[in-house]
Order: C-alpha cells, then sequence, then structure tokens
C-alpha cells in the first residue's frame, strides 16, 4: 500500500511532522513583542502560500477549461477553489490569534487582513454562482468565466494593494520583511519545508477530492 | 473582429431604447435621490471622512441597479439577431461604452445632487470631478462583464451583488482615497499613483472582458 504513494505526498507528510515537531520544540530568536508567537510563522505563512497557489491552479484550470472544454478540467477547477477556501479561512484564524497576542486584537483593520478576507468572499461567491446553475455544462463555463474575471482582482488584492498603504505585516508600507532580520537561520529551516509541505497537502487534498468528484459524476451518469 | 461602425450601431441602439424607455434611467436617478435624502435625514452633520464614503457607498448600490439591467433587458431572440449580425467583441465594447456614459451622467447628477443636500467640504472641486467621472467609468467596465455573467442565471439580482461587491473593493479603496485627497485639497501630486493605479485596472478589466466575454455570450 505505502509504496503507491508519490514522492512528493511523502515530502507533504515529512514535512509538516518535521515542521510541527521542531516548530514547538525547536529553538527560535526572541525578539520583543513577538516572543514565542513567531511559531505561528511556520503555520500561518506557509497556509497562506498554499492557498495563493491552489488560486493560481483555480484560474489556471479555469482557462484551460475555456479553451478545451473537459470536464475534468472543471472538477479540477472547482476542488482547487474548495481547498484554497479551506487553507485560507485556517490562514485567516490562525492570523487572528496571532494578531490577538501581537497587535492587541483578532481583527485590526490590518490591510492585509481585509484584502484576505475579501479575496475568500471572492471564492465564496464563485460556489454560489456554480450552485445557482443547474445545466452541468453551462456551470463549469459561466463559473469558469467568473473566476478568471476575479483572479486579476485577487492578485491586486493580496500582492499590490497591502504594498500602498500602511501595514501592521511585515514587508508592506515600509516595514522590513521578515528575511531582513527576524528570520534566523534556526526559523528559516523550519520554515521552507513546512511551506513545501503545506503546499504538498493542500494539492494532495485537491487530488482526492478531485477523484471523488470524478466518482460521484460517473455513477450519476450511470 | 473588432469594427466600429457595428459598434456605432449598437451603442446607437441601446441609446434609443434607453431613450424610448426613460422610465428606467428616471428611476434610478430617483432612487439616488431619495437614498441621498433619507441618508440627510438620518444624519444630519457629517463630516469630510463619512461624506466621502457615504457618497461612494450610494453610487456603488446606485451603479449595480443602474447597470445590472444592461443585459438582462436583451430577450433571448435578440440575442440571437445580434449574434448573426456581429461578433462577441463588438457587443461588449458598445455595451460597455453605453454603460459608461450611463454612469458618467448618473455620478455627475448624482454628486450635484450630494453636494447640494449635504454640506459640500470638497476642496479640489477639478480633481474630486475627476475621482467622480472615472468611478462612474470603472463602476461600469467591472459591472458590465459581471451583469453578462449574472445574466445567464435565473436568480439574476442578487447573484449581481454578491458577484460584483468583493471584485469592486480594490476600485473602490482607490476611489474612496483618491477622492479624500481632493477634500482635503492636497497637492495634486499626491494622488497620481492612485489616478495611474485605477487607469490600469481599467485596462485590465477591459481586456479580461474582451477576452472571456465571447465564451459566455453564446450560453
Amino acid at each position: 500500500m505505502f509504496n503507491k504513494i508519490s514522492w512528493w505526498k511523502w515530502m507533504g507528510i515529512i514535512f509538516i511532522l518535521f515542521s510541527i515537531i521542531s516548530g514547538f520544540l525547536g529553538p527560535v530568536p526572541t525578539l520583543p513583542i513577538l516572543h514565542e508567537t513567531i511559531r505561528n510563522v511556520y503555520f500561518h505563512v506557509p497556509m497562506w502560500f498554499a492557498m495563493i497557489v491552489l488560486f493560481v491552479m483555480n484560474a489556471w484550470y479555469s482557462i484551460r477549461f475555456l479553451r478545451v472544454g473537459a470536464e475534468s478540467d472543471d472538477r479540477w477547477a472547482v476542488e482547487s477553489a474548495n481547498v484554497g477556501v479551506l487553507l485560507g479561512v485556517l490562514g485567516i484564524v490562525t492570523g487572528m490569534i496571532w494578531a490577538k497576542f501581537t497587535w492587541g486584537e483578532a481583527w485590526s483593520n490590518d490591510p492585509k487582513q481585509n484584502s484576505a478576507a475579501i479575496a475568500l468572499l471572492v471564492y465564496m461567491a464563485y460556489f454560489v454562482l456554480r450552485g445557482s446553475i443547474d445545466d452541468e455544462q453551462k456551470k463549469a463555463k459561466i463559473s469558469a468565466v467568473y473566476s478568471v474575471f476575479a483572479f486579476p482582482v485577487m492578485i491586486v488584492l493580496v500582492f499590490i494593494l497591502p504594498r500602498l498603504t500602511d501595514s501592521l505585516h511585515p514587508g508592506n508600507g515600509g516595514n522590513p520583511g521578515f528575511n531582513t532580520y527576524d528570520m534566523d537561520n534556526n526559523v528559516r529551516k523550519v520554515f521552507y519545508p513546512a511551506v513545501i509541505g503545506w503546499i504538498c497537502i493542500g494539492l494532495w487534498i485537491t487530488q482526492l477530492r478531485f477523484r471523488l468528484r470524478t466518482l460521484e459524476d460517473k455513477s450519476l451518469e450511470k | 473582429m473588432v469594427e466600429t461602425k457595428t459598434i456605432k450601431a449598437l451603442l446607437l441602439k441601446d441609446l434609443l431604447i434607453e431613450w424610448r424607455n426613460k422610465y428606467s434611467f428616471n428611476g434610478i436617478l430617483l432612487y439616488v435621490f431619495s437614498t441621498v435624502f433619507i441618508c440627510y435625514l438620518s444624519f444630519k452633520q457629517i463630516n469630510p471622512v463619512v461624506w466621502n464614503a457615504l457618497f461612494w457607498i450610494i453610487m456603488l448600490f446606485a451603479s449595480v441597479n443602474a447597470v445590472a439591467k444592461s443585459f438582462m433587458q436583451e430577450t433571448k431572440g435578440r440575442f440571437l439577431y445580434m449574434y448573426t449580425l456581429s461578433s462577441a467583441q463588438n457587443v461588449i465594447i458598445s455595451k460597455i461604452i453605453y454603460n459608461s456614459l450611463l454612469m458618467i451622467l448618473l455620478s455627475s447628477i448624482s454628486i450635484i445632487f450630494y453636494a447640494l443636500v449635504f454640506k459640500n467640504p470638497i476642496q479640489d472641486p477639478l480633481f474630486y470631478g475627476i475621482a467622480v467621472l472615472l468611478g462612474g467609468l470603472s463602476f461600469s467596465t467591472i459591472l458590465t462583464m459581471v451583469s453578462a455573467i449574472a445574466s445567464k442565471v435565473n436568480n439574476n439580482t442578487t447573484l449581481m451583488a454578491i458577484l460584483s461587491f468583493p471584485i469592486m473593493v480594490p476600485l473602490l479603496m482607490l476611489l474612496i482615497k483618491f477622492s479624500k485627497n481632493a477634500i482635503d485639497g492636497l497637492d495634486r501630486a499626491v494622488s497620481y499613483n492612485e489616478l495611474i493605479a485605477i487607469v490600469m485596472l481599467n485596462v485590465i478589466t477591459i481586456a479580461v472582458s474582451l477576452l472571456l466575454f465571447p465564451y459566455i455570450w453564446r450560453e
């Protein structure tokens, strides 16, 4: 059974286990305000990265669906959006817990927090749109158009707008990024594997859900 | 694919329909007037920050209502007829131009009425005027495509709002910042970044609409 699991899934399992164990036990730099909460960088940030990867995947498969029109592309698109929203919610919750300890409030009107919440709204609207159309082919086509139309706006929201305004997040509005001084080598050794691990696990969940959906559709056809 | 002659004809058709059904535009205008008046009666006195935000929120709701009908008023038969006459790009361009004209007219009338009813705090009227015109234009570019998407779905009135609001947020934030600078009468060079960003957002939206509309209009 185990030799059927491909290498990148092993990588996801091992890297996440590694990031959990050494994330909680390993040495971290003591910084003012952050203190031990810096360990959240192993969970909060990688979840966001994985979310971005899945939303890019959603846009990619939506474009592919519009060009080629294969049903499997639509399944990939919807499942990557599903898992992307899940990781986004996890990222926002971990971020809120972190913000509660460091910035004083769970929601402190930070442009990146707001943008992330709105980006999630876009993909929730995508699901509402899908839910309100009955015809499968039409549903796939119209939701693909919407997701491609919304994708550039998502990019503007998450990457460009927060950089134009002052943010509490590092790396925005003149604040130096994590890399300049907050992250020492001990943190990096755990952080990068955690990023790769969460991306792999996100893709794995997407693949499983894709297979499940394919089976469901097949059983419906019979 | 893109022919000015066809676009002109389609645009003229839309304007003619609008002229013959004046009640729909008047309806939107009345919607804005009564909203402004309700806001005036509820707030009485407001500071410039709220003044600005309130104006854009009123415009947001009015524009969703105004643009929503642009594709819904087309019957299936008329779509089929248009399909035989022109390409998809011509149709979406003519709709964007038509909605932009409509929205620019609507937002100019609204700002005049709004500034009349509420005390007017604007210190740089020229740049605020530019903000209003740009706002009307950008609302219509985004909403035209969203209304095309929503018109393919049955219960489209709520859907229109759900689909468009999150997409319009970046634009709205840029517009509010830009117009706030105009209210405070800041040096104009301060607002150039926002101005460029708004124009770029419009260019992206129009380009993406042109690419995507051909996929949905035959549905």
